[in-house]
């Protein structure tokens, strides 16, 4: 089963814009929802994290990046490319070396 | 007149609650013992206040302290680890099915209903978290940077996975029951959370399909409606939402199984920092473990008070035979007096009386042993991973 689940911050970052919803059917009597607590954070300011707000929120909160250990340039690195080689992130090649450069400043182990 | 406790745990959940939603840093904030080690404590729907470790999907922690207070972790404080962000927010029991298809004489759709008029078993059984206590690895690595709170234990119940499967009727050839649940990634490209467990393994009859923890239903962040129970292995296979089984012919090569959760084919699972990763295996079962759970890092004892400490250990079943603790920092080990038997993959009590000596500083670890040998290394061990961490920790204190 296939779900998407855009946070709308990297919607409107990305220029995408909200369909009207369709009007719901009836709704089963037994029907459960769930509603979790939003989300508030973003990626730190600096150069490069507009990049970073759009590309790496899309999938899961900014928190994954925040709570590594400081790691060097080596660690980033490798962290961006697995996210688009295994888990299918979209990046354009000219993103990754930006990219990697911010998080290293923002949350790594600076050489 | 006081509240009761419920009620006032309530009331607190609630205005944390509202601060989470409001995103006012009222939230309490508490901070785990390694580098970037801060977490905000927010509840969740169905959940106390727990560690935050990412909103989205989430991934929360029991406060260490909760494991002092029963071998039983409440449902609202148990912790939660989901992979992907498409967690299901919709679910209608009244509909909701398990399918069961592949390699078997009967395909089959069931409803919660149908499968609660099978035979319910119960077992009590600690869930851990693979990477529980990541952050505590030296050197450190990737991944989620737990402290030691993703591990839990709970009294389960549902029906057994071989009892599903006997339904089915495995077909010849069948060598993997693949599991699905609910949960989806945000883009197709991103591989489905899926596991595999081997045909003997599902057939055993230890594995179960619970409803039920705790004697309540599911919370829904522990798998609602229903989920695998896989007692003595760790949590990556304990699928939540669980929805589908599927028997294979062959060793599933998804993502999960074929990439992610291998540790080194090394005694002890472990290697070298730094060294050129070589043949890995699935990750299994839980690595033997024992923790002080009374007294935590940096607490002021009194000298010559008698105090109990108290703790509780684990093992994958193989049946705990003791537990020993120091006082003195690893030189000299007494045995503690083991506790209520809830069943072999139980978390087990252990206590000790102790009389702290002089003022200045002690150190309180332990270690457990069980029937087949196993205890836990007095130095931990390292794998890239930050997979099954099970050295003896050690808690300082301050005698005064
Ligand atoms: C297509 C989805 C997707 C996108 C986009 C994405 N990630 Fe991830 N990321 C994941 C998944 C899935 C995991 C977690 C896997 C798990 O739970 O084990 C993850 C985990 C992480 C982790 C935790 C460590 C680890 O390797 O598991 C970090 C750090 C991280 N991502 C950083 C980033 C950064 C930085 C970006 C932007 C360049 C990004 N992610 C974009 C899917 C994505």
């Amino acid at each position: 089963m296939k779900r998407f689940l855009f946070p709308a911050a990297s919607l409107a970052l990305l220029g995408v814009a909200l369909a009207q919803p369709a009007p719901a059917p009836a709704a089963s009597p037994t029907l459960r929802r769930l509603a979790l607590p939003p989300e508030t954070g973003t990626y730190r300011p600096g150069p490069g994290a507009a990049l970073a707000n759009a590309l790496c929120l899309n999938c899961h909160s900014v928190e994954y990046c925040q709570s590594q250990p400081p790691l060097p340039e080596k660690y980033w690195d490798a962290t961006v490319k697995k996210m688009k080689e295994k888990f299918g992130a979209t990046l354009p090649p000219e993103a990754i070396a930006p990219l990697t450069q911010y998080l290293v400043e923002a949350y790594g182990k600076k050489p | 007149m006081e509240p009761p406790l419920s009620r006032r745990r309530f009331l607190q959940q609630s205005a944390l609650a509202a601060a989470a939603l409001v995103g006012t840093s009222r939230a309490e904030e508490v901070e785990l013992p390694f580098a970037n080690g801060a977490r905000r404590l927010v509840a969740f729907p169905g959940k106390r206040p727990l560690l935050v470790l990412t909103h989205r999907p989430p991934q929360l922690e029991t406060p260490f302290a909760v494991f002092n207070e029963g071998l039983l972790t409440p449902n609202d404080a148990f912790f939660v680890r989901y992979h992907l962000s498409g967690i299901p927010t919709e679910i209608d029991p009244a509909t909701f099915r398990l399918e069961v298809s592949g390699l078997v004489k009967t395909p089959l759709s069931l409803s919660l209903a149908e499968l609660r008029q099978m035979e319910p078993v119960e077992v009590t059984a600690v869930n851990q978290c693979s990477g529980n206590s990541r952050g505590y690895f030296n050197p450190r690595v990737n991944g989620g940077q737990l402290g030691h709170g993703a591990m839990g234990n709970a009294r389960w119940k549902g029906v057994r996975l071989k009892d599903v499967l006997a339904k089915a009727g495995p077909a010849e050839g069948a060598r993997q029951v693949v599991c699905n649940g609910l949960d989806a990634p945000v883009v197709p490209a991103t591989p489905d959370f899926v596991k595999a467990l081997e045909i003997d393994h599902a057939l055993d009859g230890e594995i179960l399909l619970a409803y039920e923890m705790n004697g309540e239903e599911l919370p829904w962040l522990n798998g609602y409606p229903l989920r695998l129970v896989v007692p003595g292995y760790f949590g990556t296979y304990w699928i939540k939402h669980l929805s589908q089984l599927s028997v294979v012919g062959e060793t599933y090569a998804g993502f999960w199984m074929a990439s992610g959760y291998r540790i080194p084919a090394t005694p002890g699972g472990c290697a070298e920092p730094g060294a050129a990763p070589g043949k890995t295996l699935p990750i299994s079962q839980f690595k033997i473990r024992s923790f002080l759970t009374s007294l935590s890092e940096g607490a002021q004892v009194a000298s010559g008070r008698d105090t109990l400490l108290r703790g509780i250990a684990f093992d994958s079943g193989a049946g705990l035979t003791e537990v020993q603790v120091s006082t003195d920092g690893g030189r000299h080990w007494e045995a503690a007096a083991l506790g209520q038997d809830l069943g072999k993959y139980s978390f087990r009590e252990w206590t000790l009386p102790w009389k702290p000596g002089a003022p200045g500083p002690a150190q309180i670890k332990c270690r457990a042993f069980n029937r087949i040998g196993e205890t836990q290394p007095l130095e931990p061990l390292w794998n890239p991973q930050g997979y099954q961490r099970n050295a003896v920790e050690a808690v300082n204190l301050q005698i005064s």
